[in-house]
């Protein structure tokens, strides 16, 4: 099967640490992607809330490309981008009209069947959990991790069919393979503020502030997530936070592409980790 | 030839201001066959029946039309008014100049043009009809009523206390429905089962009333008046008549945990030998053989039958077919709640403390699990905070239901009522959307939950609950004042939205009557015939139509018993005679028509020589059951059916009088 990859502008940029250890593992887990040519933006934040033909056809100019160089799979690890583009298929799926309207607009042939998915996704149902459990070659024992799925990811429901939608547990799974301890708690799916940390960051502060706080409660050393915007909320803003309701807060977040890599064996630099604003370096020793 | 009369009513100034009358007149007095063609202001009022009988009688009619209102409205006066002068009903003709011209049209020369089109089309008809017979039908006057909770209790009662006799099935153990469950009742707090057990055992002694309860409906057949049902009695591994209810039995059953009793709506546990609840009717027990260690340990346990005093438990016990003929049936087969799980966000099945309404009743219920002493179901801790919800699934299109389940806005305000009572210094919460409270005493009852009792009212929806320290995170909006609201619950309570009883659809097919997309069974006439369903002989009471309360459930029990007594005060029962007539010597017997009836009125009838061989089997239609919807008509290949008062020549002779 041959597997496109479509990064997104965060991974090429803000979260390029995630495109790196996804690179790492890949590698170790032997499957080969491509970069989709000539890929253009997915349409998140901006197109979807102006323009809904834009917000659609964005997304399925990338899928028709890929389509047409005769990928059956995409990989979107970005939550936003991923959820872009499954949301256009699915409309395209629903509605005829809107479909033929988008195709014309694309100039080229196109039939809405690649699969798509999102980085859990992938590492679940195409890399699969035992070929990630064969690769571990430094077990995370006694690291505990706390999983923050944010909005995208599993939801809404009916076009991401992919885990619970109100209590996912596919990062969790993929957090015990590493031998790590998945920890539990009441905020995995709440909102990050997303977006808003540019608007009204007041807002993404009070709301990832409450997340942080309550993964710190659960005793988490630290934080995996898989969408860069979630990762940048909660890493970057975190000192602020800290400085605002004066309380430390101290959790690396990783993307959980680089706990995988950490775990297969791969250092800190390998896969990027420094680039981060949390250091994790006093965490990462209690598993060296 | 005909002799027909012509009438055209003006309504006032409903027909007359839209359609020049006299000129439809005048056009009608020179249709060929029309004796003598009148105008009069209100034809249905006594001058004007008394002009139509005196033309009758004075010029011999053979025929009447009337240029007036649509026939629903006075076809029934007019064919009443021709009987009385010896004129067979169906010589009576309505053109409908009034919802087909007057009220659709603005231009008055057009008006008056198709009202005089539609008026020779009707004297076209009545030259063509023959004389038609209503059909009488034999009664038996024996009722069933489907559902023992108070609708069906309320129907079985008033039946039976007007002499008729009935029998009552019911799904469950003991009669008692979902009121039986519950604690106190808006907006009296009269409690519920101290209100319902005296009805329920005037029940059980009525001496017209035959009680099968763990019972159900098998098989219906027949139609009004002749109905044939078998009902299966499931075998309850008790021998009924020798059984004093003493207890002996479930008091001992080794099988006392992870039962989960349904009375208590999980709240509880019960043996698998056991009565629902104390004042069940009949005070007899059920053995649960999906649980009971006799039946899966090959007969090892026996406990219980050697505790019975009597001797009265019988393990090899069958289920049993009850046949019975019965005249009218009543369907009154209650509701469910939705899935509490429906919002994964609510977290229901996930945190303990997160219950729906009826379990909350059982709660509060003096006979529950906690007896009335209100406790978090996770650690038996008195709560002092709780958020209830309303419109937890009703009203919500996208994951529920769209309509209103009815009675959650009341017994919600009920329930932080009762809660204020029972734990002093607590505090309630109630999101909502809109308080419906329109019956009598409803409103005040709201307005003192908030006023009296200080509960606190948000309007807005609840987006998620979380777990915190043992306390429930409620995190919501307060439309009302534009914030979001986060509260933390000891517990919460859901107000789940009603649905039909699950199978509801399945009995509204064995029963051969109609049910809207929810599974809600369809009266009639949503205003007029509330008490009917689509199928003569079939009525319907409770929460099978819709969500109501208990005073509207019993009201419509009570509604359906007395069109039963209606029924049954006559000796025999009339249809109309404008149903389906097969002509048996072009039928060819394909029976293309019964697949298309919806009454299941079309039967096979072997027609015979003399030596009793059979010559050909050719479709019957049962006079009782047919509807007169015209469909086998359209359906029939070979043309050998047609409908009484709407045959194919008098249609044609319509059309042909349009033909210029």
């Amino acid at each position: 099967m041959k597997l496109a990859y479509y990064p997104g502008c965060s991974l090429k940029g803000t979260s390029f640490e995630y495109e790196v250890s996804l690179l790492k593992i890949l590698e170790a887990l032997n499957i080969e992607i491509q970069e989709i040519p000539d890929w253009n933006c997915c349409g998140a934040s901006a197109a979807h809330s102006l323009n809904h033909n834009l917000s659609v056809a964005l997304p399925a100019r990338n899928l028709a490309i890929a389509e047409n160089n005769g990928f059956e799979e995409v990989l979107a690890p970005c939550a936003a981008c991923s959820s872009r583009l499954k949301t256009a298929k699915y409309e395209m799926g629903l509605d005829d009209i809107l479909k033929k309207k988008i195709t014309d607009s694309l100039e080229m042939p196109y039939s809405n069947s690649l699969n798509i998915s999102n980085m859990l996704e992938f590492l679940i149902n195409v890399a699969g959990k035992e070929k990630i459990k064969s690769l571990v070659k430094k077990p995370l024992s006694g690291l505990k991790v706390a999983s923050y799925y944010g909005c995208l990811l599993v939801r809404p429901p009916k076009v991401m069919k992919f885990d619970d939608p109100d209590r996912p547990v596919s990062m969790d799974e993929l957090v015990a393979l590493t031998g790590a301890v998945p920890v539990d708690y009441s905020y995995k799916t709440e909102c990050c503020g997303a977006i808003n940390s540019l608007s009204k960051p007041d807002v993404v502060m009070a709301l990832t502030g409450k997340i942080l706080y309550d993964i710190k409660e659960h005793g988490a050393d630290l934080v995996v997530v898989a969408c860069p915007l979630c990762h940048s909320n909660l890493d970057v803003r975190q000192r602020e936070i800290e400085r605002k309701y004066a309380e430390r807060i101290g959790l690396p977040v990783l993307f959980i592409t680089e706990l995988l890599g950490l775990a297969f064996g791969f250092s800190p630099e390998e896969l990027a980790i420094g680039g981060h604003m949390v250091n994790a370096d006093k965490v990462l020793k209690k598993i060296s | 030839m005909a002799r027909i009369g012509v009438f055209v009513c003006w309504c006032g100034s409903n027909i007359a201001g839209t359609v020049d009358v006299k000129r439809v007149a005048e056009e009608a007095a020179k249709i060929p066959g029309v004796v003598e063609a009148v105008d009069y202001k209100y034809m249905c009022s006594d001058p004007g029946q008394n002009t139509l009988r005196k033309m009758i009688k004075d010029k011999n009619l053979t025929g009447v039309v009337l240029a007036a209102c649509s026939p629903h409205m006075h076809e029934n006066t007019f064919r009443k008014a021709a009987v009385k002068e010896g004129l067979n009903p169906y010589f009576i003709e309505i053109a409908n100049i009034r919802e087909q011209v007057s009220w659709v049209h603005e231009d008055k020369e057009k008006a008056t043009e198709k009202a005089i089109d539609l008026l020779k089309m009707m004297v076209e008809k009545v030259k063509k009809n023959k004389a038609i017979e209503d059909v009488r039908v034999p009664l038996t006057k024996k009722a069933l009523v489907i559902g023992g909770g108070i609708s069906g209790i309320q129907a079985a009662l008033d039946i039976a206390n007007g002499g008729v006799e009935v029998i009552l099935v019911e799904k469950e153990p003991s009669i008692g429905g979902k009121m039986i469950q519950l604690d106190e009742t808006f907006p009296t707090l009269d409690c519920s089962s101290c209100i319902m057990t005296p009805k329920m055992v005037e029940v059980y002694q009525h001496p017209n009333i035959k009680l099968y309860t763990y019972s159900e409906l098998e098989e219906v057949s027949g139609y009004i008046g002749n109905f044939n049902v078998k009902i299966k009695k499931k075998a309850r591994s008790i021998v009924e008549k020798d059984c004093t209810g003493c207890g002996d039995c479930w008091n001992i059953c080794p099988m006392h945990k992870n039962v989960k009793s349904e009375f208590n709506v999980n709240l509880s546990e019960r043996t698998a030998i056991y009565v629902p609840f104390p004042q069940a009717v009949p005070l007899i027990p059920v053995i649960d053989r999906s649980v009971c260690l006799h039946y899966k340990k090959g007969g090892k346990c026996q406990k219980c039958y050697d505790a019975c005093g009597p001797k009265c438990i019988n393990f090899d016990l069958q289920d049993e077919i009850i046949e019975e003929k019965v005249g009218a049936i009543v369907a009154a087969t209650g509701y469910d709640l939705m899935e509490n799980s429906l919002y994964g966000e609510y977290g229901y099945g996930q945190f303990k403390d997160v219950i729906s309404g009826l379990q909350f009743e059982r709660l509060l219920s003096a006979s529950g699990p906690t007896e009335g002493v209100v406790k978090r179901p996770s650690d038996g801790k008195t709560p002092e905070t709780i958020v209830f919800i309303q419109c937890v699934g009703s009203r919500d299109p996208e994951k529920g239901v769209p309509y209103c389940s009815k009675v959650c806005c009341m017994y919600t305000a009920k329930h932080a009522k009762l809660f204020a009572h029972k734990v002093h210094g607590s505090q309630s919460y109630v999101f909502y959307i809109d308080i419906r409270a329109t019956s009598k005493g409803y409103e005040e009852f709201v307005r003192g939950t908030m006023e009296n009792e200080g509960a606190i009212y948000l309007r807005g929806r609840v987006s998620k609950i979380y777990e915190d320290n043992g306390k429930l995170i409620v995190k919501g909006a307060d439309t009302l004042s534009g914030n979001q609201v986060e509260i933390a619950a000891d517990m919460v309570v859901l107000a789940t939205g009603v649905i039909p009883k699950k199978g509801s659809d399945k009995m509204a097919q064995m029963l051969g009557i109609s049910y809207d997309k929810y599974g809600f069974y369809t009266e009639s006439h949503p205003k007029l015939r509330p008490a009917e369903s689509s199928t003569a002989g079939i009525y319907l009471a409770g929460m099978a139509q819709g969500p109501r309360d208990i005073p509207e459930s019993v009201v419509s029990g009570s509604a359906a018993a007395s069109k039963i007594l209606g029924l049954f005060s006559k000796s025999e029962y009339e249809v109309e005679g404008t149903i389906a007539s097969v002509n048996k010597t072009t039928c060819v017997g394909c029976f293309y028509c019964r697949r298309v009836c919806a009454y299941s009125a079309i039967s096979k009838e072997e027609i015979k020589d003399r030596n009793g061989n059979v010559l050909k089997v050719v479709a019957n239609v049962n006079s009782g059951l047919c509807a007169g919807c015209g469909a086998c008509v359209n359906a029939c290949f070979s043309k050998s059916i047609d409908l009484k008062g709407y045959l194919d020549e008098q249609i044609f002779a319509e059309i042909k009088s349009l033909a210029v």
